[in-house]
């Protein structure tokens, strides 16, 4: 057993449902009890999804705890079935069917007989997997289920694509800043004449995943999901993949000289120096910015980094490397795969902290005391207790990390926006401590609207302290409006029951 | 035919039980913040404390008094000693915290494997000196709110039977301090504003204020609130003597009203509940009905209330509401609405007491046939599917509805309201009616606000095959 208040990674099921409801019409069934399909209020809040996200819940209840869930599961799927022909259905199992050891496979082999489309159940293990893990074995799975159908069927297609192509991986629903990543992403390989072969998984249909060899190589963005999957295509199709994150203008550059090393291979012929340039120099404001007198005063400032293995990476290179920054530690939650990241930073700050436990990343930030920190919205809590900016780098996310405008974090219109939020998390903090050192700002005081705070009328003992049970930010209306009530009725002394008189008539 | 003539009955249906909710352990959220001492651990995985971080939002980062028990694969396989374990993490806590009880909540794996929380906490307790409850609020067995009536009902048991006289002073002290200054004379005074009747002991977790609002809506009539369950400290949980009156102020607290009268030999006084005027009243009236005490100046209060509201019945007179179904509080608020001159085709609800419920339920038939509007099927264990089929059909003016559909129905045109809002504002008694009015008129408003513009449906509509 293990005292947590909260954890970085969620459980194994989120990562599965995270691919299975990225794809087009497919369908996750949940053997879950009442309540564990909070996934789906996840992605309508923080995706501000239109349409219902396609989980459901196959309910494990006291009847199922008794005598097996018998029928329950292979009803559920084939009327799912029906009901939305989906292409596939991807049974989920949870923690609690983990421990229940009911032969699920057998469900999904009986409700494949009367299933139009798929079923499959996702090989994850909840005390085994997190999150992160469970989406990247999840996405392989159900590349190769589709390959193998292919092949078995012979409708694999032949040979690759006529101009060079790639399938761009690991864009997925509840994904940090991922949709618009996604355009960045097309958006250079356009400018690289490439041809987007295939999107996965964000958006894509299970029966185009035949095509996916017809690519010339496959780029997988993000550390955390796709990886397993570019593997299984290198062994069985020889197609290459490139794991570099274009985050960052060194490591964009990077990427894009794999990209023409790879598809030079394969003779393309081409060569993209020029065009590295001139998005370095000219197109992009990164490269600029770390020459200009602003990040000249960011010079060996101090940070902390910490997130996701390919965020906290990228960032812990661009402020060491493009800007000067002395990122005293960086660190991650991702401890299945630590010697990846150790290999990545080592070189690029002072400390390197692997840990699950965000009261550890906490105590560090507050040791080393940096100027800026950089990390999930826990770092950011930490960093307003402690009164240190933070920029947020990497899930667990809240709403205000989805934004509505264009946010990539990846290539070149990615460097701008890295800019931007550490530039801002550093001067904000800057501009703190030149008002402490000058008294704050001389408008603190409120100025008050028309009736006086303080004022002639009587709070009695009783409604004071009803009034100081009303949260701060509405507290002030809430006494100015009970005075006027008062005051309208000629009342000298504000009592209980003036309080809700006031409260029943004027909503105060 | 002749059927015809009879005024319409309640229906009640049950569907398959496949519907969106929160989890019972979702209760922590709000009873760890009423209750000031306690500390809530809940037993279970990384399921479960995935969900209390997600759902309970930014709460979670203001130091809370709950954690999990993260159990491991070495906990389920029994490689690892439960009671060691949880002794470690309690002792832990009593360091840290150091609180005045510890509640366990049992969740869906410690049934499972059979951890048996009941049997360990009176020896785990003896050894740490923390009282320990022990709630199994799980998704196998409740939906959302009732893991509060889970806790609730354990906590029965925890209430001192007899006050002991050295202890009395200890109580008092509190209230001696909130009262220096005032005259003893006074004190005893206001007394004497009580009718004399039997001890009345409230339950369920309100906000303090709503708390003061109702007691004083009582002390109105006469009747003096002798303590509630729960109270602001475990350490002050009510005395709860065989014979006691009891009231509930939740419509989803079953398993406690049963507890108190089956174990405490308390009486139940069944009423509807005091949410909206009409609740309100009914509930006053009743506790005064069983108190053989004349209720005063109720006709007034309660018609001076539905006059201020006035504002709001315009927007939703004749308008129709869909309850889908996820807190229990449907019930109580779709007679309210009813009352308010909306209709009401259908009442979703997880669990259905019809017991606990009755009066409740009678004031619902009684409220459609003074409104002249036809009653509700009320559908227990929902199925969202069907719902959502149903809703597609019948267009109703507002759905109230779990966060999982609300997005999808509003970009289809449809308004709703987030059906877990009302579990978190204060809507009891007269002087919140306005709140729950303010919660339900919002997506009207908006709509008002908004209504020219011409963007309501907001989804691709994918070709029918």
């Amino acid at each position: 057993m293990k005292l947590a208040y909260w954890m970085y990674a969620g459980p194994a099921h989120i990562g599965t449902l995270r691919i299975a409801s990225s794809f087009k019409n497919v369908h996750a069934i949940m053997h879950a009890p009442l309540g564990d399909d909070y996934f789906n209020v996840m992605r309508s809040m923080l995706e501000r999804e239109r349409n219902y996200t396609p989980v459901t819940t196959s309910v494990v209840d006291r009847n199922v705890l008794a005598r097996g869930s018998q029928e329950k599961v292979v009803d559920n799927i084939i009327r799912k079935d029906q009901e939305e022909k989906p292409d596939l259905i991807v049974l989920t199992p949870t923690c609690t069917s983990s421990i229940l050891q009911e032969d699920l496979q057998n469900f999904v082999e009986r409700a494949q007989i009367d299933s139009k489309g798929d079923v499959m159940l996702a090989d994850v293990n909840h005390y085994r997997a997190n999150e992160l893990q469970a989406a990247d074995r999840t996405l392989h799975q159900i590349v190769e289920f589709y390959l193998k159908k292919a092949r078995k069927k012979g409708e694999l297609p032949e040979g690759k694509t006529e101009k060079p192509s790639v399938n761009i991986w690991g864009m997925t629903t509840l994904g940090f800043h991922n949709n618009h990543d996604c355009t960045e992403l097309k958006r250079l390989m356009a400018d690289l004449g490439i041809e987007v072969n295939e999107v996965i998984p964000e958006g894509a249909s299970v029966h185009n995943l035949k095509n996916l060899p017809r690519a010339w190589f496959n780029l997988v963005p993000y550390r955390e999901v796709g990886v397993m999957a570019a593997k299984y295509l290198q062994a069985e199709f020889a197609m290459p993949y490139i794991d570099i994150t274009p985050m960052g203008i060194v490591e964009t550059a990077r990427c894009i000289r794999m990209i023409q090393k790879v598809l030079n291979e394969q003779g393309a012929n081409v060569n993209y120096e020029d065009y590295i340039d001139n998005q370095t120099r000219f197109v992009s404001q990164a490269a600029w910015f770390s020459r200009s007198i602003d990040c000249q005063n960011l010079t060996g400032k101090k940070a902390v980094v910490f997130g996701d293995n390919t965020h906290a990476a990228a960032l812990t290179k661009i402020l060491a490397r493009e800007m000067g920054i002395k990122v005293v530690l960086a660190g991650t939650y991702c401890k299945y795969d630590a010697e990846w990241f150790r290999e990545q930073v080592g070189e690029y700050c002072d400390e390197i902290l692997i840990s699950e436990d965000n009261g550890e990343i906490g105590d560090a930030i507050a040791r080393l005391e940096p100027s800026a920190i950089f990390g999930t919205q826990m770092e950011r809590h930490v960093g307003k207790r402690l009164n240190i900016p933070c920029g947020v780098i990497a899930a667990p996310i809240h709403i205000q990390n989805f934004p509505v405008g264009y946010r990539p974090f990846v290539g070149y219109e990615g460097a701008n926006q890295v800019v931007d939020l550490v530039y801002n998390s550093f001067t904000l903090g800057m501009e703190d401590h030149l008002l402490e050192i000058f008294g704050g700002h001389d408008t603190k005081e409120v100025i008050h609207k028309g009736i006086s705070a303080e004022s002639d009328l009587n709070w009695a003992k009783d409604a004071k302290a009803e009034l100081n049970k009303v949260p701060g930010f509405v507290r002030g209306k809430v006494k100015r409006n009970t005075e006027k009530f008062a005051r309208e009725r000629g009342l000298s002394e504000i009592t209980l029951e003036v309080m809700y008189a006031a409260k029943e008539s004027v909503g105060a | 035919m002749t059927v015809a003539e009879q005024p319409e009955a309640l229906t009640f249906e049950c569907e398959t039980g496949n519907y969106h909710t929160f989890c019972p352990i979702s209760c922590v959220a709000w009873l760890y913040q009423k209750i000031e001492d306690s500390f809530f651990l809940v037993i279970g995985t990384k399921t479960c404390g995935y969900f209390l971080q997600n759902a309970m939002g930014v709460m979670i980062f203001a130091e809370p008094r709950y954690a999990m028990a993260e159990l491991e694969e070495g906990d389920i396989s029994a490689q690892l000693n439960d009671y060691e374990e949880l002794k470690r993490l309690c002792l832990q806590i009593k360091r840290d915290r150091n609180p005045s009880v510890i509640v366990w909540i049992g969740t869906c794996t410690t049934e499972i494997i059979k951890m048996d929380l009941e049997g360990l906490a009176p020896k785990l307790e003896g050894e740490i000196g923390i009282p320990i409850v022990v709630a199994r609020a799980n998704g196998l067995d409740y939906a959302f709110t009732q893991g509060e009536d889970t806790v609730l009902a354990a906590m029965a048991a925890r209430c001192p039977n007899k006050m002991i006289e050295s202890e009395k002073d200890e109580r008092n002290a509190i209230q001696k301090l909130l009262n220096f200054g005032q005259k003893k004379e006074e004190t005893d005074q206001a007394e004497s504003v009580f009718v004399d009747h039997p001890p009345l002991v409230l339950f369920g977790s309100l906000p303090d204020p709503v708390v003061t609002n109702l007691t004083l809506e009582l002390k109105k009539q006469g009747i003096q609130v002798s303590g509630w369950l729960p109270a602001k400290r475990y350490t002050e949980l009510p005395i709860l003597e065989e014979g006691y009156y009891v009231s509930g102020v939740n419509p989803f607290l079953s398993r406690t009203a049963s507890a108190l009268m089956r174990r405490r030999k308390c009486k139940l006084i069944g009423a509807p509940f005091p949410i909206g005027p009409d609740g309100t009243r009914a509930w006053i009236e009743k506790i005064c009905s069983v108190f053989g005490i004349e209720p005063k100046g109720l006709d007034e209060r309660e018609a001076q209330i539905w006059q201020n509201l006035e504002d709001y019945l315009q927007l939703i007179r004749g308008k129709s509401v869909f309850f889908m179904g996820d807190n229990l509080l449907e019930i109580s608020l779709a007679r309210f609405l009813i009352r308010c001159g909306m209709t009401c085709p259908e009442i979703g609800i997880p669990y259905m007491d019809k017991r606990y419920q009755k009066a409740e339920l009678d004031l619902l038939e009684k409220t459609c046939h003074d409104m002249g509007v036809s009653v509700p099927r009320i559908i227990e264990k929902p199925d969202n599917y069907n719902q959502l089929q149903r809703i597609h059909e019948i267009k109703p003016d507002l759905v109230i509805t779990g966060m999982a559909h609300a997005n999808p129905l509003e970009a289809r045109g449809i308004n709703t309201k987030w059906s877990v809002e009302f579990t978190f504002a204060q809507i009891h008694g007269f002087t919140n009616a306005r709140d729950i009015l303010e919660l339900v008129t919002r997506p009207l408003r908006r709509n008002n606000n908004l209504k020219d513009l011409g963007w309501d449906k907001l989804v691709a509509e994918e070709a029918q095959v």
